[in-house]
């Protein structure tokens, strides 16, 4: 097995939610991202899965550092992101670089592309020289199959795919080993979205660069991911390089099978589960199991004692439910 | 209250046993300082009562225009219908007089959208917005309406409808704001229901409780569904028939089960193969080259050409590729479409 790029340990981060505009008082706080690990090797793919407001978004802007977490650490080459401050801080970051999701608003409509790639150089000065700025922007445009010539067009001049791949270029400017990718293809037509992805996929093999691959869509993820983490209400329930074929988790079991398949044969044959209600708030999750308020399977256990995330007896991959056991789910 | 219904079946023209929504060669044009953008360029279509028909696009092919011009929504300026007919049981809609029109687009056309947050208004409770359909359709007494709109909100699922009848659209989860503008789009009990990617805002598992909730009150009112959507796994799923659309046409159009098997036009069958697949992990995805072309320059012959693997001298050519009919119920508008079907 390769080596680990980036590790994080008991990652936590809480909004607070605070009452009054005079003398403000904390009144609670949204649990966003609750207690994570996760590790990630030398040219891997983990795919972070979930649904809106479980906290992979959050997630992403800790490890880029666009947020400051509550608690927890951030280990990336043996340095912990979280406790570096000024140089020390900056230099560590250029190993862990993020692409996002709306190539629409992440663009300055008004910088040219050159600027937009070649802005990282002039925060870190000290990667490219200011005379082979230029020469570099051009190299990283043509390794995302851009026209390198098309330096000084405005992003407007681009179409959405085109955009993503400035903002891939953007991403790999400062040589990163690991990128945070957070939901790079959502925005994106069908047919647009494969020509992104197998970009992505040659650039992990030409530069050995590891993936976070945060993404709503389970057939992009699983397509692209070695192992996946799937994330309910700021933790991570079940992760594992077998999720899709060996679900033990409950709610993997539900939102596996929400999946539409584009088959029609497979019409009514597929057993699906529909989960009853909304997700519960994360200001104040559940006691114990978080999923239990949804879950056919929840026992008075469940709401007593947190199931933790590690392998069970009949769930070879860590899972976190009490009565984990595989199902098999139509996909 | 006057009965509603006899009145538009009284309009002339109206014929209770003519097809239940039939487009025909519609032309939608935008006109803008940069040109005029063919969005919808001879589209055609029937919907019978009860079933669902996908209409199958990407961003910019014009299925939501389409959807709009049935609907009578188009923005005009600078959106103008330049062509064609849109026939409601017999009656061309787009020839009415505006009152009669109105009438029924209002009673038995409905349209739900993509956003329900703006979609719905925020200043309003959802009790006066669902209220306001009967007191104004309907002639209905606050109260009664009241009574109506719990009744509607309890029929999509809504939980202590009695009490969140007050509530505003904010106060509502994205699933829950879905389920109140399906519950307005059925108020009036319309036979033709247009869904404008109606899940795509949503998270995979609200996802599966609306569509299915859409599929049961489609059976209970044996109502005739437009879907209009990317997805092709959510047309895998409900649809009976489908129609593709590229730049304006409809390329192909085939019962559900028969396009999935063997595609008939170059487009569809790339992006079913753009999809990734079990069998396709640590592949390359397929692509399609290219980018879709620019409505305000639309290339001759075959709209698709520039990006198709199949394309010959004949597909560069004016005019376009007519439908072939290839089987019953099912059209492509590719001169090759044998060979792309391996037929």
């Amino acid at each position: 097995m390769s080596e680990l790029v980036l590790e994080t340990k008991g990652l936590v981060k809480h909004f607070p939610i605070s009452r009054g505009v005079v003398g403000k008082s904390k009144v609670g706080a949204i649990r966003a991202v609750d207690g994570v690990d996760l590790q990630l090797r030398r040219g891997e793919t983990l795919g972070v899965v979930g649904e809106s407001g479980c906290g992979k978004s959050t997630l992403a802007k800790l490890l880029v550092g666009l947020e400051k977490p509550s608690d927890g650490s951030i280990m990336v080459r043996g340095e912990d992101m979280v406790r570096l401050r000024g140089g020390d801080l900056r230099r560590a970051r250029r190993h862990i670089q993020m692409v996002l999701q709306d190539p629409y608003t992440s663009l300055n409509p008004r910088m040219t592309v050159g600027d937009i790639v070649g802005e990282p150089f002039e925060i870190h000065r000290d990667v490219v020289k200011r005379g082979a700025r230029p020469r570099a922007v051009q190299e990283l445009l043509d390794i995302v199959g851009l026209n390198p010539d098309h330096v000084n067009r405005y992003p407007h001049q681009f179409s959405g795919g085109q955009r993503q791949r400035i903002g891939i270029a953007r991403a790999l400017a400062l040589r990163p080993e690991i990128i945070v990718c957070d939901e790079p293809v959502s925005a994106l037509d069908v047919s647009i979205q494969a020509q992104v992805i197998n970009l992505l996929e040659a650039l992990q093999k030409e530069f050995g660069l590891s993936y976070i691959f945060i993404a709503h869509d389970l057939s992009v993820v699983r397509h692209i991911a070695d192992r996946v983490a799937v994330m309910y209400l700021g933790k991570i329930v079940e992760t594992g390089p077998h999720i899709y074929e060996r679900p033990t988790h409950p709610y993997t079991q539900a939102l596996l099978s929400a999946v539409p398949v584009p088959d029609p044969r497979l019409r009514g044959r597929r057993n699906q589960i529909v989960l009853e209600g909304d997700v519960p708030s994360p200001a104040n999750p559940p006691s114990g199991c978080r999923f239990r308020t949804r879950c056919w399977k929840a026992q008075k256990v469940c709401a007593d004692r947190e199931p933790l995330l590690h392998p069970r007896e009949r769930s070879e991959h860590p899972s976190a439910c009490h009565f984990a056991e595989p199902r098999h789910v139509i996909l | 209250m006057t009965d509603i219904h006899a009145e538009i079946d009284a309009i002339p023209g109206v014929d209770p046993y003519a097809p239940l929504l039939q487009v025909s060669d519609l032309h939608v044009e935008f006109r803008t300082r940069d040109g005029v953008a063919r969005a919808v360029n001879g589209v055609n279509f029937f919907l019978r009562p009860g079933e669902t028909l996908a209409i199958l696009g990407e961003s910019g092919c014009g299925k939501s225009v389409t959807a709009q011009a049935v609907m009578g929504i188009l923005d005009t300026p600078p959106g103008y219908i330049t062509r064609g007919e849109v026939h409601y049981r017999g009656v061309d809609l787009l020839r009415l007089p505006e009152e009669a029109r109105r009438k029924v687009r209002a009673n038995r056309i409905a349209m739900i959208f993509q956003d329900a947050l703006s979609a719905l208004n925020p200043v309003y409770s959802v009790g006066f917005q669902l209220g306001e359909l009967f007191r104004v359709h309907r002639g209905m007494s606050r109260s009664d309406a009241k009574k109506r709109s719990i009744e509607l909100l309890d029929q999509v699922r809504i939980p202590a409808a009695r009490q969140r009848i007050g509530d505003y659209p904010h106060q509502f989860s994205g699933g829950m704001r879905q389920r109140v503008m399906i519950a307005m789009a059925l108020a009036l009990d319309p036979e033709v229901l247009i869904a404008d990617e109606p899940t795509t805002a949503l998270d995979v598992t609200v996802q599966a409780q609306i569509m299915g909730l859409l599929a049961e009150l489609q059976r209970q009112r044996n109502m005739g569904l437009i879907l209009i959507t990317h997805d092709m796994g959510v047309v895998a799923d409900v649809a009976d028939r489908i129609s593709v659309m590229y730049a304006g046409r409809i390329v192909e159009e085939a019962p559900v089960y028969d396009i999935y098997a063997r595609p008939a036009h170059p487009y569809t069958k790339a992006l079913l193969d753009s999809i990734p697949r079990l069998d396709m992990k640590g592949q390359q995805l397929s692509v399609i080259r290219g980018l879709p072309p620019a409505l305000t320059d639309l290339p001759r012959g075959c709209a698709f050409h520039p990006r198709c693997a199949f394309a010959q001298d004949a597909c560069r050519r004016d005019p376009a590729p007519p439908p072939y009919h290839i089987a019953p119920g099912r059209t492509s508008r590719c001169h090759f479409w044998n060979e792309v079907a391996g037929l």
